[in-house]
């Protein structure tokens, strides 16, 4: 199977020119690099600095190196807010999202990469084109629609993780199936032609032959569906009640009428950013791999 | 990966036989029309993702269209149905320029205008810059490229809170430097209320945007064959010169889907001025998404949110339209 997830264009040096390049270029390239490098990192260091602060020291004027440092912002972000709670509801929403969205984007794409068949290219448009769509101008509708499935039929979709899973995975799809065409493009279709001619069904080609060619193209669709989920916020602030509440509008919680906790705040978040940030960047090969043959050709 | 598993199964319910053959049906195949050979499968396939884009985006917008005829109000929530039909009325008083609320959403037009043509055009310079500068390996090229997609992994929430909470008047880093570390503003300014709030918006879109046109034109950069590189090099092109005439030529395909995705997002653009002013932002940051939630779900006037929604739409449609031909024509035209 290694042999069959072959990264197209990784064969291929990435090194340029083998000329050696002018200090003109080198400098550019160090300063440039450097400042980029200072503008991103930047609230990444009052993230992690201010989260080691107490209270009055966040309050106060900034101070670049704290003076006092104390991990008990750490300890209380727990109880402030009920942090675990939210953290387990954008766990499930984003999972289920994910896991539901990429198999449905899966089938999808091998049946427009592998098939003709009339309204391809009708579905195709369409599903691109809801990309475009402003999230504000189905919010209310989806709203209004949740609300009156739950009072006609009492499936609560409106404060329910079902109804904003559903949401979501909708969200990923329409560039899931995008990407994931180009991608199964790239793959000869003589292997799953074979596997046909040898008696797999093209359900059984799809997953024997198919996807585990298209492992950097899923994986790259996955984090990307994984990530749309964990960072939504506007629906997320709409469609969830007390129980139900993502982080990313349980971080709210820690501003209060007099204060903000700000020290709690950048631990709250840096908390719920190690993992995510950890993942993508263990698996950004694939992205880039993905991007590269699937949406960008 | 269960699939896998369960696949024989999957074989038989599905296949019925039509597609297996021995060795020697191998030249057949592909003759017998697709239709017959393939039957409604693909439609199965396509079924569960054309379900969800009906439920969530067809539908709704559809129901959202009709909504923007009607006098919806608070009272009306559970019942929608029943809101007085009030024909174009939601129309005229969001393009009632003289009015407050014509006026009030002009103005927040030109406002994400601003906004989208800074924001979209630094993101796509720093990308460009970035990818560009980082397609020769050289050391410490793989922590820069981890480093730089740092943004683009970070939980929106998270990221422009601490953006906030760097932008705060008292305790802030941006003006402790800005004032008491460099002096430059006489007394500490404000910049997440005011005018201000307009370069705060800027900043932070640009930071939170820009490393997914540097992953783009990264994987764009991939797919330029290197003997291009290696021939312009015999004859004698030096490193700007062939930046200039092989790899921004190059990324142009590129660069014409992210120049439209961007504009797409930035355009649409909820959760960054969300998380920094709160449900409604300050005049000078007035975006149109938030604009549009804060005449719909704070003043409770959907009927009037719906035919905002609306005119956006349309409006975006237009220029998606306008911008595919366009580029489509310089495409062809460099074709030729």
């Amino acid at each position: 199977m290694s042999s069959l997830t072959r990264t197209p264009g990784a064969a291929r040096s990435r090194s340029r020119s083998p000329m050696a390049a002018p200090q003109s270029f080198l400098w550019t390239r160090r300063i440039v690099l450097t400042l980029l490098a200072g503008f991103v990192l930047l609230p990444v260091y009052v993230m992690v600095s201010s989260s080691l602060k107490p209270l009055q020291d966040v309050s106060g004027k900034f101070q670049w190196i704290p003076s006092t440092l104390t991990v008990q912002p750490y300890f209380d972000i727990w109880k402030t807010v009920p942090l675990a709670k939210y953290f387990v509801n954008s766990l499930i929403v984003a999972g289920s999202a994910t896991v539901l969205s990429v198999t449905i984007a899966v089938f999808s794409a091998y049946a427009v990469s592998r098939y003709k068949f009339r309204g391809k290219r009708v579905f195709t448009v369409t599903v691109l084109s809801t990309q475009m769509f402003p999230g504000i101008l189905f919010l209310l509708p989806l709203f209004l629609i949740f609300v009156n499935i739950g009072s006609s039929t009492g499936v609560a979709l409106y404060g329910s993780r079902g109804g904003l899973i559903l949401t979501y995975l909708t969200f990923s799809l329409p560039f899931s199936i995008w990407m994931l065409i180009g991608y199964f493009d790239s793959i000869p279709k003589d292997l799953d032609e074979a596997a046909l001619v040898d008696g797999c069904g093209p359900v059984g080609a799809l997953f024997r032959v198919v996807v585990p060619a298209a492992v950097p193209g899923i994986v790259a669709v996955s984090v990307y569906s994984f990530m749309t989920a964990w960072g939504e916020v506007l629906f997320a602030s709409v469609m969830t009640n007390d129980a139900t509440r993502t982080l990313s509008v349980g971080l709210q919680g820690y501003a209060t009428q007099n204060d903000v906790y700000w020290n709690q705040v950048m631990a709250a978040s840096l908390v719920v950013s190690v993992p995510i940030v950890a993942g993508f960047l263990l698996l950004q090969r694939y992205l880039v791999a993905g991007l590269t043959a699937g949406a960008v050709k | 990966m269960t699939a896998t598993v369960t696949n024989p199964e999957v074989d038989k319910s599905t296949d019925g036989g039509t597609s297996r053959g021995t060795g020697g049906a191998r030249r057949r195949l592909p003759r017998i029309p697709d239709r017959i050979r393939q039957g409604g499968l693909p439609y199965l396939l396509l079924l569960p993702a054309v379900l969800l884009e009906l439920l969530i985006h067809i539908i709704p917008m559809v129901i959202g269209i009709v909504m923007s005829f009607r006098q919806l109000t608070q009272f009306f929530i559970n019942n929608w149905g029943a809101a007085p039909w009030i024909g174009l009325d939601n129309y005229r008083i969001a393009v009632d320029f003289d009015a407050p609320i014509g006026e009030a959403l002009l103005h927040s037009f030109f406002v994400t205008c601003v906004f989208t043509f800074f924001s979209v055009g630094f993101a796509w310079l720093l990308g460009t810059a970035a990818a560009i500068l980082l397609q020769e390996s050289f050391r410490g090229r793989g922590v820069l490229r981890a480093i730089f997609l740092v943004p683009y992994a970070l939980p929106v929430y998270a990221a422009v809170i601490t953006w906030a909470f760097m932008f705060q008047r008292d305790n802030g880093l941006i003006n402790h430097v800005l004032h008491d570390q460099l002096g430059i503003t006489d007394e500490p300014s404000f910049w997440l209320i005011g005018d201000n709030s307009i370069y705060t918006l800027i900043i932070v879109s640009v930071w939170k945007g820009w490393p997914f046109a540097f992953l783009m034109l990264m994987a764009g950069l991939q797919n330029i064959p290197r003997e291009l590189y290696e021939a312009a090099s015999i004859d004698g092109a030096g490193i700007w010169q062939q930046i200039r005439k092989i790899t921004l030529p190059s990324l142009r395909p590129v660069n014409q889907v992210l120049v439209l995705v961007l504009f797409l997002w930035t355009f649409n653009d909820f959760n960054t001025p969300y998380v920094l002013f709160g449900k409604s932002a300050p005049e000078s940051a007035d975006l149109i998404s938030i604009h549009i939630y804060q005449s719909s779900f704070v003043t409770w006037n959907f009927g009037t949110g719906s035919a905002m929604s609306v005119l956006l739409l349309l409006f975006l449609l237009l220029v998606t339209a306008v911008y595919l031909i366009l580029t489509s024509r310089g495409r062809k035209g460099a074709d030729v």
